[in-house]
């Protein structure tokens, strides 16, 4: 191969402008955007309504927005745009459980038309077609990905499909009268924390399994763990830390005997496309995030989409509408006769339904199969190049391979340097690249979980490890290089004293005025 | 790529001499050995039955175009729907900054290489609570149905009772969802609202409470678009029980109106869809908590709440989480509630849309909007047949039309308006049948007065020709399918 230049971007820094909080840009009488007036006639005719409102329901003074004109707007915000990475100009792989993959440009094009945007969720169906066929679709080919019998697209993220799940599982045991009796939620500590956040918000008790000498969930503990009080299972495989339980059939035989349901987290399922399925591992519910898997984008944290699949027995308990299909039209449904009614307002987030689907249709089920294989190939052959870095451990499974992500440690450095994941997590933004630690409770000591996905080519792949191999040889050397990172991003080390105490924490820009006594500058 | 052979443009590791480099390093000679794990009953032997791939982007573009194109949009009819959703207009810039790559593909990220998402929302959070008159906004969680939920499991958590009144003229699918939320912890029970003025009935709320409610939840506007004059006595009246109030509202009507916390709200809630973001099928929604800045409050939310730091360099602003082990990321099951990824896009977006606004344009708008409902209110009155519901209670945005006297059913009236291009108000005649045949239409700033005109000669017109317009067998089918639709789209809604 012809010379490159260097994979590492020593001479990198991120945008930094400096920007002020936009209180701070405020300059009374300017104006961002006008308003439609009410025309004459109607002014004429209606009055000033608002004067008959009774004391206590009007405003007495005007809220104390910022005042700016419309491109001193634009700008604030490009900046703060320019300030923030996203997936599109980083290699996001240091995001593990999340599958940053790349999200087509094109699939923009579709939900941002007004032919999805200027769509009203009760309009009629007959003028609602096209977006009803994409829904329904949609549910067909998870249902082949999955195996199993329907899909709602209600819950707004993972969290809230596992929430939806867990509403399902409460109401299917209440329906045989077993609502009662039926109070545990048995889960792992490798399965994302919603699964045992949402089954605690609908009033189960939690069984946590931990995983066995070899990282995997502990089968005896599952064994003790179910009785007549067990509800269900709400479980990830491969777990977060790239572990597959190859035991996995036999947990869900084992819930089931004890009359529990099982459900499968698959937030993230970019490893096993069409490799392995809900179906034959034996669950009886599912989710998906499209925003992951399926390439929706992030958005900062949302709006996604968490899918939730059930079997055909189970359909009955869906949140409200699901949509229908008589070879003709495309209808919603508001006829289930155990429905644990809604999760959230309409029919959840379209526009990552229509990415998805989008994104389903250019690779076709060959395609799907590929991304699977490519994303666990290069997570094999990150773990294969980062397992050589000094201060880098792999707990669990050795010997074996991992799937779309691993979990890795940095103990052996932490002991040898001080040099925390915390601080490898800062020093990252100096090469243009993030770096996630991993969820709590961190059972793996100084954590951190790399997910490659399909999208990132083999440079990319090395670029990253030459910047954790390079941190790792700055902690040995001179660690407080590493210590006081960042020094390329956009701000400095922050001091973290506002953020826990109640007598300093600043939630909004007038509570800083308040406890700060700072002055806003005109 | 197996039959197509080709290197697929999203998969840049699919060329075979690179994956070869790559399996090198692993120590393997074939992709497949990676899953010999999966013990073979759980492999999926056969194939999943899908299309065959769209393989250019030109084929992928037609194809979705395709489809949408049988989508007729609000744009291109007259729609007086709202009952949650709402079409307001969104500014260019608002727009602008929700597709910009960066915001649009983060996720994330620390609060050095996302300074900028970080300060954004924390802008979102300062200006609606300058909006809101109250100091603690939360990221933005999944809509107002989540928003609502959460500040009535936190009112239980404060006040340690475990039940909630909560209005009978609060929007439906708000009460299914919260209904779902709270159970099994908390009871949540109906109050009946006033037929006459659409409002809470104070007499029922009063012979409701116990000493195990936590708090008395009500919409204002409501879900008929009435303007809940008796919210401060219903503060007084919850308070005086130990009973937090909570009030439900959307923020493009506090331009005019008092935000909650000015007559006595302990929580306030709703959701920023009216403010730049477009309906998107009702994709649009995204939900607010807010409260005073107390630790016992703040404490409670299960939300992401980003707070302002000092850096160790002079002068430069830092950002992150405020009291961060109060949430399910750092406590799983021991943590409040839970979050998750939710709608943060919609926050900045929304807090591009307040700073463009500002004081001035909040108060215009919400001035537009009252005058416009008015004015269409107003005109439909006139319509032999058409009798405006709860006229003696202001409202805004939204109201009740009946349409008994005309001896037409909403869903026949729609399906002809439909006809004409014009989608009238919601049906909620199943939703609420005590109010007969009843749609709650919707006026935003972007009606004009020909727009009134052109709905209200559109019923004169449907309602006058009455039965006579049912021609023919095939008419009154389509007629007697809509009104079973009508049916249909009841159930479910309401408990």
């Amino acid at each position: 191969m012809e010379a490159r230049k260097p994979l590492l971007r020593r001479g990198f820094h991120q945008a930094k402008w400096d920007e002020p909080i936009i209180f701070e840009l405020s300059q009374p009488g300017e104006r961002g955007i006008l308003v439609p007036q009410a025309e004459a006639g109607v002014r004429a005719e209606a009055g000033e309504p608002w004067n008959h409102l009774p004391q206590t329901m009007t405003r007495k003074a005007p809220p104390a927005l910022p005042e700016l004109s419309q491109a001193r707007v634009l700008r604030h915000y490009l900046r703060l745009s320019q300030a923030t990475l996203g997936a599109d100009l980083n290699i996001e792989t240091g995001q593990g459980t999340c599958t940053m993959k790349y999200s087509p440009k094109v699939n923009e094009k579709f939900p941002s038309s007004s032919k999805v945007a200027e769509l009203h969720p009760f309009q009629d169906d007959e003028t609602a077609q096209g977006i009803l066929e994409i829904i329904h679709k949609t549910d067909m080919l998870l249902r082949e990905i999955s195996g199993l019998g329907r899909f709602s697209f209600q819950p707004g993220g993972g969290s809230q499909a596992a929430l939806a799940i867990a509403s399902i599982i409460r109401a299917y045991h209440d329906s045989r009268g077993e609502g009662k009796q039926r109070d545990e939620i048995i889960t792992t500590v490798f399965s994302h924390p919603c699964n045992a956040a949402t089954a605690a918000v609908k009033g189960f008790k939690i069984v946590t399994i931990y995983p066995d000498q070899d990282g995997y969930p502990d089968f005896e503990a599952l064994k003790s763990a179910v009785s007549q009080r067990t509800a269900g299972l709400m479980i990830t495989n491969p777990e977060d830390t790239g572990v597959f339980n190859p035991r996995i059939k036999e947990f869900t035989r084992i819930v089931h005997e004890a009359g529990g349901l099982c459900s499968y987290d698959q937030a993230n399922a970019n490893g096993i496309l069409g490799v392995t399925r809900a179906k034959e591992a034996g669950f009886d519910l599912c989710f998906f995030n499209l925003h992951k898997t399926f390439s929706s984008p992030h958005g900062c944290g949302g709006p996604g989409s968490g899918a939730v699949g059930v079997t055909k027995e189970l359909e009955r308990f869906l949140p409200v509408p699901v949509v229908d299909f008589d070879g003709e039209k495309y209808s919603l449904n508001y006829d289930l006769s155990d429905s644990i009614g809604k999760v959230k307002m309409f029919y959840g987030g379209i526009q990552a339904v229509v990415r998805a689907y989008a994104w389903i249709m250019s690779l076709g089920a060959e395609g799907l199969e590929a991304v699977a294989r490519t994303a666990v190939l290069n997570s094999n052959y990150l773990l294969s190049k980062i397992r050589k870095i000094q201060g880098v451990e792999v707990p669990y499974a050795s010997g074996k391979h991992r799937f779309e992500q691993v979990r890795y440690s940095w103990g052996p450095l932490t002991e040898g340097t001080g040099v925390t994941t915390e601080d490898v997590q800062r020093r990252m933004c100096d090469f243009g690249l993030h770096y996630w630690t991993s969820h709590h409770p961190w059972i793996v000591p100084e954590p951190f979980t790399l997910e490659p996905t399909e999208s990132y080519s083999k440079q990319e792949l090395d670029e990253y490890v030459e910047a954790l191999q390079e941190i790792s040889r700055e902690a040995y050397e001179n660690h407080e290089v590493v210590k006081n990172a960042p020094y390329r991003s956009v701000v400095h080390k922050i001091s973290p004293e506002w953020f826990d105490d109640p007598d300093k924490w600043a939630i909004s820009w007038r509570s800083y005025l308040k406890k700060h006594g700072g002055k806003v500058e005109t | 790529m197996g039959k197509h052979r080709v290197s697929h443009p999203y998969i840049p590791n699919s060329v075979p001499e690179v994956q070869k480099q790559m399996m090198q390093e692993i120590g393997i000679t074939h992709i497949e050995e990676l899953y010999c794990d999966i013990p073979g009953e759980l492999r999926f032997k056969g194939e999943m039955n899908m299309p065959e791939p769209l393989v250019s982007e030109w084929q992928l573009v037609r194809h979705m175009e395709q489809i949408l194109s049988k989508n007729q949009t609000a744009k291109e009819a007259l729609s007086f729907l709202g009952a949650g959703c709402y079409r307001h207009y969104v500014p260019a810039i608002c727009d602008e900054i929700a597709g910009r790559a960066e915001f649009l593909t983060a996720y994330a990220g620390e609060p050095y290489e996302d300074h900028g998402r970080f300060q954004a929302l924390f802008e979102y959070q300062s200006m609606m609570a300058e909006l809101l008159d109250m100091d603690v906004v939360n990221v933005p969680t999944y809509d107002w149905c989540q928003a609502a939920s959460t500040a009535l499991r936190m009112a239980g958590r404060i006040t340690n009772r475990t039940e909630v009144l909560v209005a009978g003229n609060t929007n439906p699918q708000r009460l299914l969802a919260i209904g779902n939320y709270c159970h099994p912890a908390m009871k949540v029970h109906p109050v009946e609202y006033n037929r006459e003025t659409g409002r809470l009935d104070i007499q029922g709320l009063k012979g409701k409470l116990t000493d195990n409610v936590a708090a008395v939840y009500l919409e204002n506007p409501n879900y008929f678009g009435v303007i809940e004059s008796d919210g401060a006595a219903i503060a007084g009246i919850a308070h005086e029980n130990g009973s937090l109030f909570v009030v439900g509202s959307d923020p493009i009507s506090l331009g005019i109106l008092a935000p909650p916390s000015h007559y006595g709200a302990d929580i306030a809630c709703g959701d920023i869809q009216s403010l730049g973001i477009h309906m998107n099928f009702g994709g649009g929604v995204a939900g607010f908590v807010a409260t005073q800045d107390t630790e016992e409050y703040v404490a409670e939310f299960p939300f992401r709440l980003f707070g302002i730091a000092r850096t160790e360099v002079e002068g430069e602003w830092g950002f992150g989480d405020v009291y961060y082990d109060r949430t399910s990321f750092a406590k799983r099951e021991l943590g409040k509630e839970f979050v998750g990824t939710a709608a943060a896009l919609w926050g900045i977006t929304a807090g591009v849309y307040l700073a463009l606004m500002g004081p001035k344009g909040m108060q215009e708008i919400g001035r537009a909007i009252m005058q416009n409902s008015y004015y269409a209110a107003s005109n439909l009155s006139e319509i032999q047949g058409v009798s405006i519901r709860n006229t003696g209670s202001p409202f805004f945005r939204e109201f009740v039309a009946n349409f008994d006297e005309s001896g037409l059913t909403v869903a026949r009236v729609n399906m002809a308006l439909r006809e004409k291009g014009i989608w009238g108000g919601k049906d909620i005649s199943r939703e609420f049948p005590e109010l007969g045949q009843s749609a709650l239409f919707c006026v935003t700033e972007m009606h004009t007065r020909e727009d009134i005109w052109i709905l209200c000669d559109a019923l004169r017109e449907i309602i006058a020709s009455g039965k006579a317009t049912v021609e023919g067998e095939a008419t009154a089918n389509r007629i007697a399918m809509a009104e079973e639709k009508a049916r249909g789209n009841g159930k479910g809604e309401r408990q």
